[in-house]
């Protein structure tokens, strides 16, 4: 039933400055790349990516950003929160050499995907690119992984200074990678997009969501393709049609935002 | 050989099949795919003069036999949209342009608007059942109405038609109204207000706590409301609320609509729905031994 359900907040940990990850109890199967609506009753209910899977606990790590990301944000262990899901198509795992690359809070999202990856023994390298070094988080969850974690920040505080999408020219350059997975500011997986010539690619896409059921169109992209449930992951292929991808998004009225 | 063409007024449709206002028609992308689908008109989403956010989420949930929601006449403006109407290439499925305001000037300025951008017709949307000084406040007034529907004809030469809300106690009234001020066409039903409340948190999940009600739950209601209309006015009646099946369309036709519309049911079986409910029909009137639509419009009145 496409409803919220209200569970309790099990555990909820500070990332990095205004980034928090809280987990629940999980209410099943969760793939990589799916998503949970999540409502704060009385303030909004907003679509969140999952950034940790087990057989029990499911989390979210989000950065406060608007006035529901910032009451979930002042929410303590045992307040009450509505969840609807897993919704949403996920990702899908092809070849041995796997490149990842996350921006900004999109690296939450990418990490039970890196552990699904090296629990196959995947050979996984992961670029985490952030502003500035203070931003950065996760990177010893992908260190223990196995992956070669690679750090971009764009003032050089650490690691390669520049975009993650620069530095993922040179790992392409260099590496023979089978797939790109991506999840960040639209304009970086845009960049990815068009370095990957023929690579397979995914990448997840966020939208204003309403419904997040198929019905209202608050989401869609392209020729109808709703984000809420055809996405929020669409391969290389499909985006390369998609207009909108690394364009514009629309607010909750429909009016068109540029990027 | 069956032939599943029905018209609404001087509109022709392929199939009797529409998109309902409000469901994937926030662009020109989601009402191509809608077109690609098999919808036999298209209705857009209901648009005001300036652009509205709408209600904060939860604004859509789903309940044991429909959907509730409130999302609170969401849309751009009708001069943003408006770019969004002149992308449909369509030649085959009409276009109709829903448009909601508060009084006359305002419904006749969305209405010219709307002819201008190129639509075929325009639905008043003049029953939502959760907006204040909108929908249902001004289709409940017999006076007001027949003001906004005279202002409307008297300034575009589109079909005009009007959607009705089941949650009025003068429905005869109102329909008789809607056909006296000259309206081509009147669409039943729109939802039915309703609530739905958290029991841990004690709380209506939606966000405006009251909204309306579709789906399966209120296709009877909107059978009966149909029945009802078809006896009281002669101009189309398009009917809407909970079809879900070809079996669910024909009931409504012979209650006396001349087309449907479709919106729950793109969540229940996908935006396929379309394609779907009109190989229903074929094949119910295939094996009932009817031919054109036309004999099963109002065959409950025989």
């Amino acid at each position: 039933m496409n409803r919220p359900v209200i569970t309790t907040i099990l555990t909820s940990k500070i990332e990095a400055p205004n980034i928090k990850t809280i987990t629940f109890r999980s209410p099943g199967k969760v793939t990589p790349g799916q998503y949970f609506m999540i409502w704060i009753p009385g303030v909004d209910e907003i679509p969140m990516s999952v950034s940790q899977i087990t057989p029990t606990v499911i989390g979210i790590t989000f950065r406060k950003v608007g006035d529901a990301t910032n009451a979930l944000f002042q929410l303590q262990n045992g307040a009450q929160i509505g969840i609807r899901g897993p919704l949403g198509n996920g990702f899908t795992l092809t070849g041995k050499h796997l490149l990842f690359v996350g921006g900004g809070t999109g690296i939450g999202m990418l990490t039970p995907l890196v552990e699904q990856a090296r629990k196959k023994k995947l050979t996984t390298t992961v670029i985490l690119g952030v502003q500035t070094k203070e931003q950065l988080f996760f990177q010893h969850r992908f260190q223990r992984t196995g992956a070669t974690v690679l750090v971009s920040t764009d003032d050089g505080s650490m690691g390669y200074k520049g975009f993650a999408s620069e530095l993922a020219k040179d790992v392409l350059a260099k590496e023979r990678i089978d797939a790109v997975y991506t999840c960040g500011p639209e304009q970086m997986m845009t960049a990815l997009l068009s370095l990957c010539k023929n690579i397979p690619f995914q990448a997840s896409l966020e939208r204003y969501m309403k419904c997040a059921i198929g019905i209202c169109g608050q989401c869609c992209v392209g020729r109808g393709l709703r984000v809420c449930v055809d996405g929020p992951i669409f391969d290389g292929n499909t985006l390369k049609k998609i207009e909108d991808f690394g364009s514009y998004h629309r607010d909750a009225a429909g009016r068109k935002i540029r990027f | 050989m069956v032939d599943i063409r029905t018209t609404i007024g001087s509109l022709s449709l392929q199939n009797p099949t529409m998109l309902a206002s409000g469901i994937m028609d926030e662009d020109a992308g989601s009402m191509h795919r809608m077109i690609d689908s098999g919808a036999g008109a298209i209705v857009t989403k209901s648009i005001g003069t300036h652009p509205r956010e709408g209600y904060a989420n939860p604004t859509v949930i789903e309940l044991d036999h429909g959907l509730l929601n409130a999302m609170g006449l969401p849309n751009p403006g009708i001069d943003q949209y408006g770019e969004e109407i002149k992308k449909i290439k369509t030649t085959k499925v009409p276009l109709i342009g829903s448009i909601y305001a508060a009084d006359a000037p305002e419904f006749t300025l969305l209405a010219q608007k709307m002819q201008h951008y190129g639509v075929s017709a325009v639905e008043l949307n003049v029953s939502c059942p959760h907006a204040k000084h909108y929908g249902l406040e001004v289709g409940s007034d017999p006076v007001l109405l027949h003001d906004i529907i005279r202002n409307v004809k008297n300034h575009i030469t589109l079909p005009v038609f009007v959607k009705v809300s089941p949650n009025i106690m003068n429905l005869s009234e109102i329909v008789q109204t809607i056909e006296d001020a000259g309206a081509n066409g009147i669409v039943a039903i729109n939802t039915v207000k309703a609530m739905a409340i958290d029991l841990q948190t004690k709380r209506p999940i939606l966000a405006n706590k009251t909204g309306g009600y579709s789906g399966k739950a209120i296709k009877p209601i909107g059978i009966r409301c149909v029945y009802d209309i078809a006896q009281t006015v002669d101009i189309p009646i398009i009917g809407v609320g909970g079809i879900t099946t070809g079996l669910d369309a024909i009931e409504y036709l012979m209650a006396g609509a001349s087309a449907v519309q479709i919106g729950s049911a793109v969540y229940y079986r996908g935006p396929e729905v379309f394609h779907l409910i009109c190989q229903e029909i074929r094949t119910w009137m295939k094996k009932n031994k009817y031919t054109t639509i036309t004999e099963i419009i109002g065959a409950s009145f025989q």
